[in-house]
């Protein structure tokens, strides 16, 4: 007999979802002067707002906004003023956990379990760790002399930030500037701008000094009116390597300030003596976390060719517990997928993978007749040249190739122009010690995945962009 | 009896550890400080620049895998044969850029002195950027510098201290490089390689091109097995903004032009501009 899971679905009636949102600068929220667009939950397509585009003016006035705010208010303070603005948010953030949590989950789409326990939590902790070192500035490069005794903040960052962690990528943007004496233009992914429009609303109830922080919704168009704005001194941007390609060469010749962290292509490589248990777990964990929605997910599998057959097994049979739908029941493992563009790029990927001759399965599951959903899916047989191996596809889609040795699973782990992240799993530490020191990657993980710390530093080697978010290395991006 | 004439010394390129002339078979004069014949230097091609990328990326793996011990030495070996030779580049000096002798022994004194900096930073520069990460669960957790890989660099104009001090910096952690040397000075660069080919430096850890910057340069911004560019000697700003927009295209690391004071103590960033930072995680537990 089979025991089916009662629905548990986590109350959305903490979330108060307006009908439309204005754009948020100087401290207030005001109608903006282009056009607007909607924001749809991901999971059913219902309408949840109409949001603002903000069109160059609208950009021209937050970058004014900011600018003043900057050189009136936020450099002038002291460190320890702006670390105590930056607890108070991380506090509201706690407070208000639940609703952010709610409200991510129906823009996004993303499960609950993850919005509670891993998403809010860790925005929260970003503050808090970046408050921390706003009056510890003198700490925060090495050397002396002007490289470093007494760092100074750049101005005004632009940033621009995607929809697979919206309030999360928004905190690894807002917190270390505003710790360094910044202010900040950032823009919300055009799918998912309403929880960075609630945290507009906690630096008003933080008071935080208006200008400081400016959110401006809207989609490309915005995006690369930010980054073009004179008055801007600092580009950050977290999104696709093509946009970060054009973002550098519109800043090329111009004293703007650039970190970019873009796409990835890991490799989670399994050898024969790992915890095989384990490493399925991380397997799963790897790819099928936020949908396969994550710029350092594990997207290829290399196996050691001995275990290759028991780790499939067992990993299918895994699999087919995994429990995909509603984002709001406490159950689900896999929500929905972001957007009807992001799902006809996962189902293109996904039928080139079959043209190609790559052997694809997916357990059976019952996908939900409206939204966006595709099951969580793995591909055997896949050699290096295939298209799936190469490209990231940002979905529940794991590509899984085999290896002999050591060295061939190196070699195929650094076979990608992207070098954001690896996985490792081996007993033997002398091994673990080794290939991570050969992977061209900016994070290894080793017998774990995708583990986020605001104390860690976070970024990719090559076409994987550069500059580190999280840890001392952050600060980094916002001091001169 | 007649005075004996002097052996002149062919000025060549120096790829993966040899000296050979352009593929192009072109030349370039190179005038003495009075505007007189110095020598005819090596016109560097497109193709040129390409060996010399394939050059370094090969002399990567092993360069980058040595101890930081061991690349201190070498670095340190480079600055123990330059001063053995410092008479030659102090003659250099004088004659190519028609600097005073006191001058000239300024300058090849500083650069001697930046090497063994440099060198004594191989070793330390990880402890200093890098460390243990404190993160909120049960991990092991650190972030260590490792080099970007291939890194093109148009040197500034000084042909021995500028040389230096953009060259040795990216070497001492571990990238390789193809640099072009100063356009109207690019003597003292081949005879700096003839140090470094002596030096234990192993062949095509750098790589030295003498010619065209504007023609040479374009080829190694753009080319996607060059992971950084170091635009220091670019002194057109429309260069610099092409170069920029050319290293965009597989997202290199880019030092924008300009130069600081060379006599002054270097800022860690010539070395760190080129340095990526790998964080490794794993759990701890019984």
């Amino acid at each position: 007999m089979t025991f089916e899971y009662a629905p548990a679905p986590e109350s959305r009636a903490i979330v108060d979802i307006k009908p439309s949102y204005g754009l948020f600068i100087d401290g207030e929220f005001v109608d903006g002067h282009g056009k607007s667009f909607k924001s749809i939950s991901p999971s059913t397509e219902e309408v949840l707002a109409e949001v603002a585009e903000a069109n160059d003016a609208d950009v021209d006035v937050a970058v004014k906004a900011a600018r003043r705010a900057y050189t009136r208010v936020w450099s002038k303070m002291s460190g320890a003023e702006r670390g105590k603005y930056l607890f108070r948010i991380a506090r509201i953030i706690q407070e208000r956990a639940r609703e952010f949590a709610v409200l991510e989950s129906i823009d996004n789409g993303k499960p609950i379990k993850e919005t509670r326990d891993v998403d809010i939590p860790l925005v929260a902790a970003h503050f808090f760790y970046y408050a921390g070192w706003a009056d510890k500035l003198a700490y925060a490069l090495p050397g002396n002399g002007n490289n470093g005794a007494d760092p100074q903040p750049l101005g005004v960052a632009g940033q621009v930030i995607p929809w697979n962690f919206p309030l999360l990528m928004l905190a690894w943007k807002i917190a270390p500037a505003l710790a360094c004496g910044n202010t900040v233009v950032l823009k919300p992914a055009e799918t998912t701008p309403l929880t960075a429009l609630l945290f507009a609303e906690v630096c008003q109830q933080a008071d935080l000094p208006a200008g400081v922080v400016n959110i401006l919704t809207g989609a490309g168009e915005t995006g690369r009116a930010i980054v073009a704005h004179p008055g801007v001194d600092k580009v950050a941007f977290t999104g696709s390597t093509d946009v970060g390609r054009a973002i550098a060469k519109s800043v090329a010749g111009t004293d703007k300030r650039v970190t970019l962290e873009l796409g990835g292509k890991a490799a989670n490589i399994v050898f024969d003596d790992a915890p095989l248990d384990q490493a399925i777990e991380g397997i799963v964990n790897g790819i099928f976390f936020n949908q396969g929605h994550v710029c350092c997910a594990g997207s290829r599998l290399l196996v050691q060719e001995s275990v290759a057959d028991e780790v499939i097994a067992t990993l299918k049979r895994r699999m087919k517990t995994l429990r995909v739908g509603d984002p709001l029941d406490k159950n689900t493992d896999i929500g929905a997928i972001n957007s009807a563009e992001q799902l006809a790029k996962i189902r293109e990927l996904s039928d080139i993978g079959e043209a190609e001759g790559a052997g694809r399965w997916s357990p059976a599951c019952d996908l939900p007749q409206t939204g966006f959903w595709f099951p969580p899916t793995i591909f055997t047989g896949v050699s290096q040249a295939h298209r799936i191996a190469r490209e990231e596809i940002f979905g529940p889609v794991l590509s899984i190739l085999t290896f002999r040795t050591p060295k061939e699973a190196v070699e195929k782990a650094n076979n990608t122009p992207f070098g954001l992240s690896a996985g490792i799993w081996t007993d033997k530490g002398s091994r673990i010690l080794w290939m991570a020191s050969q992977l061209r990657a900016g994070v290894v993980w080793s017998n774990t995945f995708n583990r986020f710390d605001p104390a860690s530093p976070f970024g990719g080697y090559k076409e994987s962009g550069y500059g580190r978010e999280g840890g001392r290395h952050g600060l980094e991006a916002y001091l001169r | 009896m007649s005075a004996r004439l002097d052996v002149k010394k062919t000025y060549k390129l120096y790829i993966d550890g040899e000296f050979p002339r352009s593929e192009s078979g072109r030349s370039y004069v190179v005038a003495d400080a009075k505007g007189g014949f110095l020598a005819n230097a090596s016109q560097a091609s497109r193709k040129d620049a390409r060996d010399a990328v394939r050059a370094a990326r090969s002399a990567f793996g092993g360069w980058s895998g040595r101890t930081a011990y061991n690349r201190g030495q070498v670095v340190y070996r480079i600055a123990e044969v330059l001063e053995s030779r410092r008479d030659q580049f102090e003659a250099e000096l004088r004659s190519s850029e028609g600097v005073t002798p006191a001058k000239a022994r300024t300058f090849v004194d500083a650069a001697i002195d930046r090497l063994v900096w440099y060198a004594g930073w191989a070793d330390k520069i990880a402890q200093v950027v890098g460390g243990a990460n404190p993160v909120a669960g049960p991990y092991f957790n650190h972030s260590a510098p490792e080099p970007s890989g291939v890194i093109a660099i148009i040197a500034p104009a000084g042909p021995l201290l500028g040389l230096v001090s953009v060259v040795a910096p990216v070497i001492t952690t571990g990238n390789t490089c193809v640099v072009i040397a100063s356009e109207p000075h690019p003597l003292t660069a081949i005879t700096l390689a003839e140090v470094m080919a002596t030096s234990d430096l192993p062949g095509g850890v750098v790589n030295v091109l003498t010619g065209s910057v504007a023609e040479i340069a374009p080829w190694l911004a753009s080319h996607s097995d060059v992971n950084g560019i170091d635009l220091t000697g670019v002194t057109d700003p429309g260069l610099g903004r092409t170069l920029e927009e050319a290293a965009a295209e597989n997202l290199k690391r880019v030092r924008r032009p300009g130069l600081e004071d060379l006599l002054a103590t270097p800022a860690l960033d010539r070395m760190t501009k080129f340095l990526e930072t790998k964080t490794v995680w794993h759990p701890m537990g019984l």
